[in-house]
């Protein structure tokens, strides 16, 4: 299993040990910091943010006519193979539950996964694997397509981290836009590795 | 009467001694007759940005001798004045009367305006002029707000010029980029100097600049040794110069 | 020390660049481009500065009691499943990686860009004890392909043009002849990376943030790689340096508004991955690294410099780097902040990195976390004098002018004699090999007098009243 390597002990206090020969002056830890921008429209900011970093955005106004507007979207439209985990939406046919080993979905065209909450200043969403059993589905799928409630957009990111607990094992991470390199010439290429686009849906 | 004293940069005073005239005459003009004593010659920053500490000090310690004595000190140069301000508590650690030169040393944009609160200047100036951000004026004494921080935009060097007559301040695409000349910089990577000093002179000449200026006269003469080894017409003026009333050629 | 030789000459690596006048222009206004994406991003937010203190204090903080963090942070991370592992070096370091590696019996491993891993040499370490490593992050894999060093910290590839990946590509992936279309050639790449993470055995990240409070670490990338390269498989090995934790949770909200900014000018990166314990069924494995970050702690005049992000923000403002390229700093870490790391490591070989700087003090103003870079490399300049590795024309001139200086008299003999020169003797007897300021320029017309030479003048025939 994982057993210590024998050079660690060793090294650990030695590394320790060396720190601590050098007494520093105390420097007071700063409270958290609650002076982020805000804006009047948190949707809308999020929405130009989104957008500008290469992801799309849509909101839906009655809570009947989610799955409907969902269903005509073109990547939702044109994907063959599809997950789904949220729940009440019923666009999935691979269950992820199934697949033993994630590199099976290899093949996935799209996945819709709920996000816990959007973050206006930086267009990103904050989603975990919580419901997802792989979350290699939300790097591999060509498409990702995330739902969010409408109530659940904040304007910074230090209100984001106000709402962010990690006091378990566990993963998470803000995703904002699609997954894109400018690695060639500064010129910004959409779909490197990850999705070749994103999708937030804000639902009532 | 305050007693006040213009500190004259060496280079000035060997190649440029009509920045240092141009000076005085300003500095006259608002009622102001500063002294030029024989001594310091030399700040020290070309040693002590060369890294030899030892060969700097000396230097330091007989400005803050001769200029201590002064109520005001007055410099023609960003950099020059950042060196007492900044550098010098590195050098001198602990000297008392090095606290107080240092809370009376100007350079000469901030005397005018700070100490002296003169009105900007309308008297006629009809160029087009490039304002040259000399680094150490710009980012160690914040003569002026630099491109990278955040908050409100100001540069006193502008806002002497701006209001004389007939001056058009033109838009550079690089505000505050540096000019390469770096001291000993200058020479020890001549390659990388002069192209950073003819990438300024192109941004300012496709903003179709007539005179370009600083409050560094150091920054001028690199850019002025480039535009004429190519004989470009752009010509250079310290920014005392422009406010003594004299015009190119 | 095993990297002692030879001596990194910034100067004469800068002069070939440069050499190469549009191709100069070129890497300039590439990184320039970057540097305005920044602008508009920090501009846009009216608490920047306040961001930026505050980041500076919390940094300041964390290392003042680094140790203690590094406790909580260990017993916090086992706490949540993951195997934390120290390292004192680089050879350490790797011995650590391939002995997870072995047990895993992992031959293949997609890696995403860590600076440490670079600094440790870790892939030509695994590739010589039989392991397969691909660096997945596009502009990294190219210059492995390449067989290259990164010459950015954040865009590795930013000295290759588009025709170069072109030429590459077409030899190692066979897209067709002549193709430069950035969106074709990341095409071919995402297909045969896609194979490489479906292959591995093991993935390995770098690190941008590790959290005392939770044990947790924190990897952005904007292409997804690091997520792919450790979620298709089940070991996940995090190679992170020390100075790399903050004390909190909410502190992260401080550093990811700064860091995308920074470094690329996005509001934040596409992809910011919190990793709390590992995988279902599989193992985190976290490697600390101090490898001399500890003497740095220790030096009151460089300890700030562990406050960096490796955002690179002080590479794209640096005049000197966009015009003398990554590799002319012959380092892991080039422009600014490798300029007061590498001489920590090595201040021989790297004695002329401090002098690579007109002082101009943009990456000082530019800097997340407030580290006084041109400060501090104005410390190292004096740190290589007084080491007397100092090149020995640079102390003699200096020693030479601080006597002239402090001599009026003397000083003013040695000008007229200077300006009678300039005005009487031949050219060529200023404009020479041996005076590099006139292989471009002029030297300034002399005046018949100094300003004090006509000074005295004037005051002797009217002597200032008072």
């Amino acid at each position: 299993m994982s057993a210590s390597l024998p050079a660690d002990k060793n090294a650990r206090q030695s590394i320790l040990e060396r720190i601590r020969s050098r007494e520093l002056p105390p420097r007071e830890l700063p409270p958290l910091f609650d002076e982020g921008i805000r804006y009047a429209d948190r949707w809308a900011q999020f929405q130009e943010v989104l957008s500008s970093v290469g992801g799309q955005f849509l909101s839906v106004a009655d809570r009947d006519g989610v799955a409907a507007t969902l269903a005509k979207l073109p990547v939702v439209e044109s994907s063959r193979c599809r997950a789904c985990t949220v729940p009440d939406l019923h666009f999935g046919n691979l269950d992820l539950n199934a697949v033993d080993d994630p590199r099976d979905l290899a093949g996935l065209d799209l996945a819709i996964f709920p996000g816990q909450f959007a973050v206006s200043e930086n267009g990103a969403v904050w989603v975990t694997d919580e419901s997802i059993r792989h979350r290699a589905a939300l790097f591999i799928a060509q498409h990702l397509l995330l739902v969010v409630r409408q109530p659940d957009c904040v304007d910074n990111m230090h209100q984001a981290y106000q709402r962010l607990a990690f006091g378990e094992r566990g993963y998470g991470l803000f995703i904002s836009g699609p997954s894109k390199t400018a690695d060639i010439e500064q010129s910004l290429v959409i779909g490197a590795h990850g999705p070749r686009s994103l999708t937030v849906v804000a639902v009532p | 009467m305050p007693r006040v004293a213009l500190f004259v940069p060496c280079y000035i005073d060997q190649f440029y001694p009509d920045v240092a005239w141009a000076t005085l005459e300003v500095l006259e003009r608002h009622g102001v007759r500063a002294k030029v004593p024989e001594m310091p010659t030399c700040c020290g920053q070309p040693m002590a940005n060369t890294g030899c500490v030892n060969e700097a000090r000396p230097l330091a310690e007989q400005f803050v001798e001769v200029l201590g004595r002064f109520d005001h000190v007055v410099c023609p140069s960003g950099s020059c004045t950042a060196m007492v301000r900044q550098h010098y508590e590195h050098l001198l650690h602990g000297r008392t009367d090095y606290v107080a030169l240092r809370n009376k040393t100007w350079e000469l944009t901030e005397y005018l305006l700070d100490v002296l609160r003169i009105d900007p200047p309308r008297s006629p100036f009809p160029y087009r002029v490039g304002l040259h951000q000399s680094c150490h004026g710009l980012r160690e004494l914040r003569l002026g707000s630099s491109s990278e921080t955040v908050g409100p935009r100001f540069s006193k060097a502008q806002k002497l010029l701006e209001s004389m007559q007939g001056i058009q301040l033109v838009k550079l695409t690089r505000p505050d980029e540096c000019c390469g000349f770096g001291g000993t910089f200058a020479v020890q990577e001549e390659a990388i100097s002069c192209r950073m000093g003819l990438d300024r002179i192109h941004d300012h000449e496709q903003a179709g600049t007539e005179v370009l200026t600083a409050n560094d006269m150091s920054c001028l003469m690199h850019l002025d040794g480039l535009l004429r080894r190519d004989r470009r017409p752009i010509r250079v003026l310290h920014i005392a110069q422009i406010l003594a009333g004299r015009t190119p050629n | 020390m095993t990297e002692s030789l030879p001596i990194i000459d910034h100067p004469a690596a800068a002069a070939r660049f440069v050499d190469d006048g549009a191709r100069t222009g070129w890497h300039d206004q590439a990184l320039w481009f970057v540097r305005v994406k920044r602008d508009r991003q920090a501009h846009g937010l009216p608490e920047w500065e306040a961001l930026r203190e505050q980041a500076a204090a919390i940094k300041s903080h964390t290392i003042s009691r680094l140790a203690d963090y590094l406790e909580q942070f260990e017993r916090e991370a086992t706490r949540r499943g993951a195997v934390v592992h120290w390292a004192r070096d680089a050879e350490q370091h790797n011995a650590i990686v391939l002995e997870i590696l072995r047990r895993h019996g992992a031959r293949k491993v997609a890696k995403s860009k860590s600076m440490l891993t670079e600094e440790c040499h870790l892939n030509p370490f695994l590739q010589r004890h039989g392991i397969e490593v691909v660096d997945t992050d596009l502009g990294e894999w190219i210059v492995q392909l390449r067989n290259e060093p990164p010459s950015h910290i954040v865009l590795p590839a930013i000295h290759i043009k588009k025709e170069e990946v072109g030429e590459l590509f077409h030899r190692v992936l066979g897209t067709e002849a002549g193709a430069t279309d950035p969106k074709y050639l990341v095409e071919a790449a995402r297909t045969r990376l896609r194979e490489v993470f479906l292959a591995a055995d093991a993935g390995i990240t770098g690190v941008n943030f590790g959290v005392a409070e939770s044990g947790g670490i924190v990897v952005c990338t904007n292409e997804g790689n690091a997520d792919l390269g450790v979620s298709l498989g089940k070991l996940h090995i995090a190679c992170m340096g020390i100075e790399k934790l903050i004390p909190r949770c909410g502190d992260l909200g401080v550093f990811l508004r700064l860091l995308g900014r920074s470094a690329t000018g996005q509001p934040i990166t596409s992809y910011s991955s919190h990793f709390h314990g590992p995988i279902r069924d599989g193992e985190l494995h976290i490697v600390l690294l101090d490898n001399g970050r500890s003497e740095i702690l220790a030096s009151d005049d460089f300890r700030r410099a562990l406050h960096c992000i490796r955002c690179g923000a002080c590479m794209n403002t640096c005049p000197v780097y966009r015009r003398s390229g990554g590799h002319s700093y012959g380092a892991t870490v080039p422009g600014p902040i490798g300029s007061i790391l590498n001489p920590a490591r090595d201040a021989e070989k790297y004695s002329t990195l401090p002098f690579a700087c007109s002082l101009c003090a943009s990456c000082s103003d530019v800097c997340p976390v407030g580290i006084n870079l041109h400060e501090q490399l104005l410390i190292w300049r004096e740190r290589i004098a007084a080491r007397g590795i100092l090149s020995g024309t640079k102390r003699l001139a200096m020693k030479f002018a601080s006597h002239l200086l402090r001599r009026p008299a003397l000083f003013a003999f040695a000008g007229a004699l200077a300006r009678w020169g300039l005005r009487h003797l031949p050219r060529f007897a200023f404009y020479h090999a041996l005076n590099p300021w006139g292989r471009q320029r002029e030297l300034p017309i002399p005046p018949r007098r100094s300003f004090r030479q006509e000074y005295r003048k004037r005051h002797e025939r009217q002597p200032p009243r008072g």
